[in-house]
């Protein structure tokens, strides 16, 4: 990488770091290597011969921070998944990930659409839930179909191998996802909300209507740059979420992870109500220059590294 | 029966979809925020030489076509078929006018072609990238254009029809560009 994009990468940095030291926002640094991962199975952690993963996010260490009474903190990290390499993918990345006690969705949102609009030129970003998005590429009423629904939507609308693909609900939300919501928005600022329950994630349903959760993606140009919750405060919930995919992984074969006791115990001593968020920083850096794929603003892409 | 998994997926591979072999032409990873990633993959079937889109959930496995391309000279035609015969073996194939295409129209005979075989039936043949064929019919050029913009038609041979410059004539031999059908030069003995 050339000194002078070298020299482009340290100012998106130091910027980022402005911008939250003038919030009064504290940074932090926690392990990488944790004894714990996500059980989630549509990520793959990295694991190391002294049996520890290399993080995938800084979640869990960061909320327990926050239970301690850390108030509102904010990380710069190196994220690691095995996944293959794309465009928009890397197995090492940096992840820019940060907590608000306090602060609804809503707020944290338009937290993300300042420090977003510091790098990209965007006049405002649309918000829409996740239902809505649905239905404007024309699925009605997702909340209210089941798989077989969905899977003859795909059918009606002639997308690729619908006819052979055996998904359940989540994964035709998912194909709907990447193969239509996803190049729908390809020239939009967007913040997708609302998702599904089934796709909490480790966001809280909403108290207004429990289908969803209040769970946000940011998409510019069609690729997810930040996803972020209303934080499940609640350790029952989450330790039954953790168990369901602990069961998914074993369904699929794939490796068991250690349940993240740490994080559980951090939300039952009283971890704060609070939204948090993590934002892919190469993403944000490859949209804010104008190029293509993260790998061209990383000084080493992992296939060189 | 050998299988692929999508994570090896590269242009070029030869995958089976429906029951025919296929070449990747494109192969991209697509991912929800979280969830279930796909592959949407571009693919030419090799048999009817169109082009299709399919998408797998990345990790499955597909079976991996068993297509190779080997160097086969062409012999002659017997109306039904196209012999070739194998440069080394000297085992010789007839292929279909399916497989053939329009390959015939560059084919006179002795001609080293590209035959891509299936489980060891050739299913399409390429031509050399140029062969050189005398025009048995053009019109006659206009005296003192030389300038060669557009051009004129002229039969081959082999039946092909190229476009050539005006002051090429009848019973020349010429260079022809098999990939693009284009006139490349004239072929002085």
């Amino acid at each position: 990488m050339k000194r002078e994009q070298l020299r482009e990468r340290a100012t998106f940095i130091s910027a980022l770091r402005a911008f939250f030291s003038e919030r009064d926002i504290l940074e932090v640094d926690t392990p990488l290597l944790s004894s714990s991962t996500t059980p989630d199975p549509a990520i793959e952690s990295i694991i190391t011969t002294n049996a520890h993963y290399l993080q995938t996010s800084p979640e869990s260490f960061m909320k327990r921070l926050l239970a301690e009474g850390s108030g509102s903190i904010y990380q710069l990290a190196p994220a690691f998944r095995a996944e293959e390499m794309s465009p928009i993918h890397n197995a090492e990345f940096l992840l820019l990930e940060w907590y608000r006690p306090g602060f609804t969705m809503e707020q944290l949102m338009a937290e993300v659409e300042e420090l977003v609009s510091n790098f990209v030129d965007i006049p405002s970003i649309e918000q829409m839930t996740v239902a809505e998005a649905f239905e404007s590429v024309g699925v009605k009423d997702l909340l209210d179909t089941d798989a077989k629904t969905l899977k003859e939507y795909a059918l009606a609308m002639g997308l690729p191998s619908a006819d052979e693909m055996e998904l359940d609900w989540d994964g035709w939300i998912d194909y709907f996802m990447v193969l239509l919501i996803q190049p729908r928005f390809a020239h939009a600022a967007i913040f997708l909300t609302h998702y599904p329950a089934s796709q909490a994630a480790l966001a809280r349903l909403s108290p207004e209507d429990s289908r969803v959760a209040e769970r946000f993606e940011l998409l510019l140009n069609g690729i997810e740059i930040a996803n972020g919750f209303r934080e499940l405060t609640d350790a029952k919930e989450q330790r039954t979420r953790f168990e369901k995919e602990l069961e998914k992984r074993r369904v699929l074969n794939m490796d068991e992870v250690p349940l993240d006791e740490e994080l559980l115990q951090a939300l039952a001593s009283g971890m704060p109500e609070c939204s948090g968020v993590a934002v892919g920083v190469d993403r944000l850096m490859m949209i804010s220059q104008g190029k293509d794929t993260i790998q061209e603003v990383m000084p080493f892409s992992i296939e060189v590294a | 029966m050998a299988t692929v998994s999508t994570s090896e997926f590269r242009g070029g591979l030869k995958v089976m979809i429906d029951g025919n072999p296929c070449s990747i032409i494109e192969n991209e990873i697509v991912k929800p925020g979280k969830g279930q990633a796909f592959n949407r993959v571009k693919l030419k079937s090799l048999v009817a030489g169109k082009v299709l889109e399919r998408t797998f959930k990345s990790g499955e496995s597909v079976e991996r076509a068993d297509v190779h391309e080997e160097e086969y000279q062409y012999s002659y035609s017997d109306g039904d078929l196209f012999y070739f015969m194998h440069q080394e073996s000297f085992e010789q194939i007839g292929a279909d006018a399916a497989a053939m295409g329009d390959t015939e129209k560059w084919l006179k005979g002795q001609e080293i072609c590209l035959v891509t075989l299936w489980d060891g039936n050739p299913i399409s043949i390429t031509a050399p990238n140029f062969v050189e064929l005398e025009i048995t019919e053009t019109d006659p050029g206009l005296r003192g254009d030389t300038s060669g913009g557009g051009g004129k038609p002229a039969t081959l041979e082999t039946g092909a029809v190229v476009r050539v410059p005006l002051f090429v004539s009848e019973g020349e031999v010429i260079k022809v560009d098999t990939r693009s059908g284009e006139y490349v030069s004239r072929v002085k003995d």
